[in-house]
């Protein structure tokens, strides 16, 4: 009861969204990249919101089903198949003993994630799932899954309800530029007016040193006030925008370390995240600064967002009215079901 | 309130500024207001880094409002901080300075002015206090480094630099305690683990104890590697008072 890798693919980890409450020890808060994509892999499916997922990057896994669930993907398109037939994404699709989903490289964006409606029976560690891949602790064997790996389930399938409701929009991730809206500070002030300037306006490329730990740019030189941009060390916030003394930009994602010296000119808002981290070597971003208020209002509306999909996928689906769609939708069922 | 500032670091995170410098007073002072804060209870709160001198607290604003936050922190900072003495415990961290173990430090010695060896013996000649952990598992912010070898950071850090490695960043020195990306002038290396997972303890040392380097040959280093291997070596501790 569970899953088998056949294939590990290039980097994938169990994750949830992360483990709070120790960074004062100095480890990392993980979990997933892309919580909007995650939070989506979960509802799809009635898990809870915090529940165990795999994130897949670039290079997708090939998974074999030893026994029946559902699951769902979300995230970059890795061209997932099962059994060698696309895959739905953004769908709750069921699956049977001996089913391979088998995922390719990421056509559009950089991590997918799958959600399991038995659970992945992973432990908990310090109140997370979720992997640490620097401190080698949580998640599967603290590490990310290879060849041959097995993780079993913790329950059996559950019944879902409204089955054929379950699909929502694919979401996009095919766009080569972002606009990632930022909250400046906390040491903004030791960058000069002309450093803030160039940092608002112009365009910073993602450069292949884009871990989980976070993503450097290239980009025009931000200039500090006076010197060197180095603070005494202090704690790091997810997103946060720190400029060393080269003058380039490095964002720091889930696995960041907890404190660090440089001085942070912003922080990217948490809705915004996810446009980063679907972005490949040699996309842009620009950075627009919006104010405290103004980034918790479009948290609030991103949870809104979400929770109106979760109340768009708990109704029967219209094509129950249409005798037509749902016998055609009926019959693949059943075809599938063989 | 004197001094204290309250910074915004995103959407989701609030950085409480104590000073601007390194020092015990500070330091103390942040311990007592995350106690407060333990005590009091604030919905919401996530997680909270205490640093040298400030304390970066993340919430979430579903639960907790930016301004709610800042109006609770500043009445609990308007309250009277009492601070505690700790007793001292120095922790004896052997390490080999130079060579391959410490790549920088004839950049440190220049920088300075002075000789490798004048770096060495100023570097392993004090007592230094542990701030904090932070940045990795079980790294520590060690105050007290000799304003003579003070060093920047290195403009670009390095993608990896070994578990073990003894550096300089600015006004502070400190051990990696395990593998990581890092922006310190390297200058030695201990065969110590102050991290070690699989350890009962993974994490040797606290906040609020200090770390003295003892200089050892190549020699040393690699017979004590062997007993750190074997599980076998024990980091020898002196207790006094502060």
């Amino acid at each position: 009861m569970g899953i088998r890798v056949l294939k590990g693919g290039m980097l994938t980890t169990v994750q949830d969204l992360g483990r709070y409450g120790y960074q004062s020890q100095g480890f990392s808060v993980a979990g997933v990249m892309d919580i909007r994509s995650f939070k989506i892999a979960n509802l799809l499916i009635d898990n809870p919101e915090n529940e165990a997922v795999l994130e897949i990057t670039l290079i997708g896994p090939t998974l074999e089903f030893t026994s029946e669930t559902i699951i769902a993907i979300t995230g970059g398109d890795f061209s997932p198949t099962i059994n060698g037939e696309p895959a739905k994404m953004y769908t709750a699709l069921y699956m049977k003993k001996g089913d391979i989903l088998k995922f390719g490289s990421a056509r559009t964006g950089t991590r997918g994630y799958i959600s399991f409606s038995s659970y992945l029976d992973i432990p908990v560690v310090m109140g997370s799932r979720c992997t640490n891949l620097k401190s080698r602790i949580g998640g599967f064997k603290g590490r990310k899954l290879k060849d041959d790996d097995y993780i079993g389930f913790r329950i059996k399938r559950r019944y879902l309800p409204f089955f054929l409701s379950r699909t929502l929009p694919q979401e996009d991730f095919s766009a080569q530029e972002a606009v990632l809206r930022v909250v400046m500070g906390p040491q903004d002030d030791r960058f000069s007016r002309q450093g803030i300037e160039t940092f608002l306006r112009e365009k910073y490329t993602v450069t292949s040193e884009f871990d989980r730990m976070g993503c450097r740019l290239e980009g025009p030189f931000i200039a500090t006030a006076s010197g060197a941009a180095d603070i005494i060390s202090d704690g790091i916030a997810y997103g946060a925008v720190q400029v060393p003394s080269h003058g380039k930009p490095i964002i720091l994602l889930s696995d960041r370390q907890t404190t660090g010296g440089y001085a942070k000119i912003a922080a990217v808002i948490s809705a915004d995240i996810p446009k980063l981290v679907q972005r490949k070597t040699g996309h842009t971003v620009t950075f627009k600064a919006v104010t405290v208020e103004e980034a918790q209002a479009i948290f609030h509306a991103e949870t809104e967002q979400i929770e109106a999909m979760r109340k768009a996928i708990h109704v029967p689906c219209r094509e129950v009215l249409e005798s037509r769609l749902t016998a055609k939708r009926l019959r693949k069922l059943l075809v599938q079901e063989q | 309130m004197d001094n204290i500032k309250i910074l915004t670091e995103g959407d989701s995170s609030l950085l409480i500024v104590f000073g601007e410098e390194i020092s015990p007073a500070i330091n103390a002072k942040i311990a007592s207001v995350v106690r407060l804060m333990r005590e009091q209870h604030i919905e919401g709160i996530v997680d909270v880094i205490p640093a040298f001198a400030s304390l970066l607290i993340n919430y979430n604003p579903q639960v907790l409002s930016y301004r709610t936050l800042r109006e609770r922190m500043e009445a609990l900072l308007s309250l009277d901080l009492d601070t505690q003495e700790a007793v001292k415990r120095v922790y004896q961290i052997p390490v080999c300075y130079g060579g391959k173990y410490g790549p920088d430090i004839q950049a440190i010695a220049d920088h300075a002015g002075l000789s490798v060896e004048e770096v060495i013996s100023i570097h392993s000649s004090c007592d230094y206090l542990i701030y904090m952990l932070g940045f990795l598992p079980g790294f520590c912010y060690l105050g007290g480094l000799d304003q003579r070898i003070h060093t920047p950071r290195l403009s670009n850090p390095r993608l990896s630099i070994p578990a073990g490695s003894v550096g300089i960043g600015g006004s502070q020195t400190g051990i990696y305690p395990m593998d990581s990306p890092g922006g310190w002038q390297l200058m030695g290396m201990t065969p110590v683990k102050t991290y070690d997972p699989k350890r009962e303890v993974p994490i040797l040392v606290n906040a609020g104890e200090y770390i003295r380097f003892i200089p050892i040959t190549g020699d040393e280093f690699l017979q004590i590697k062997d007993e750190v291997d074997r599980g076998t070596y024990k980091v020898k501790v002196s207790s006094g008072e502060v």
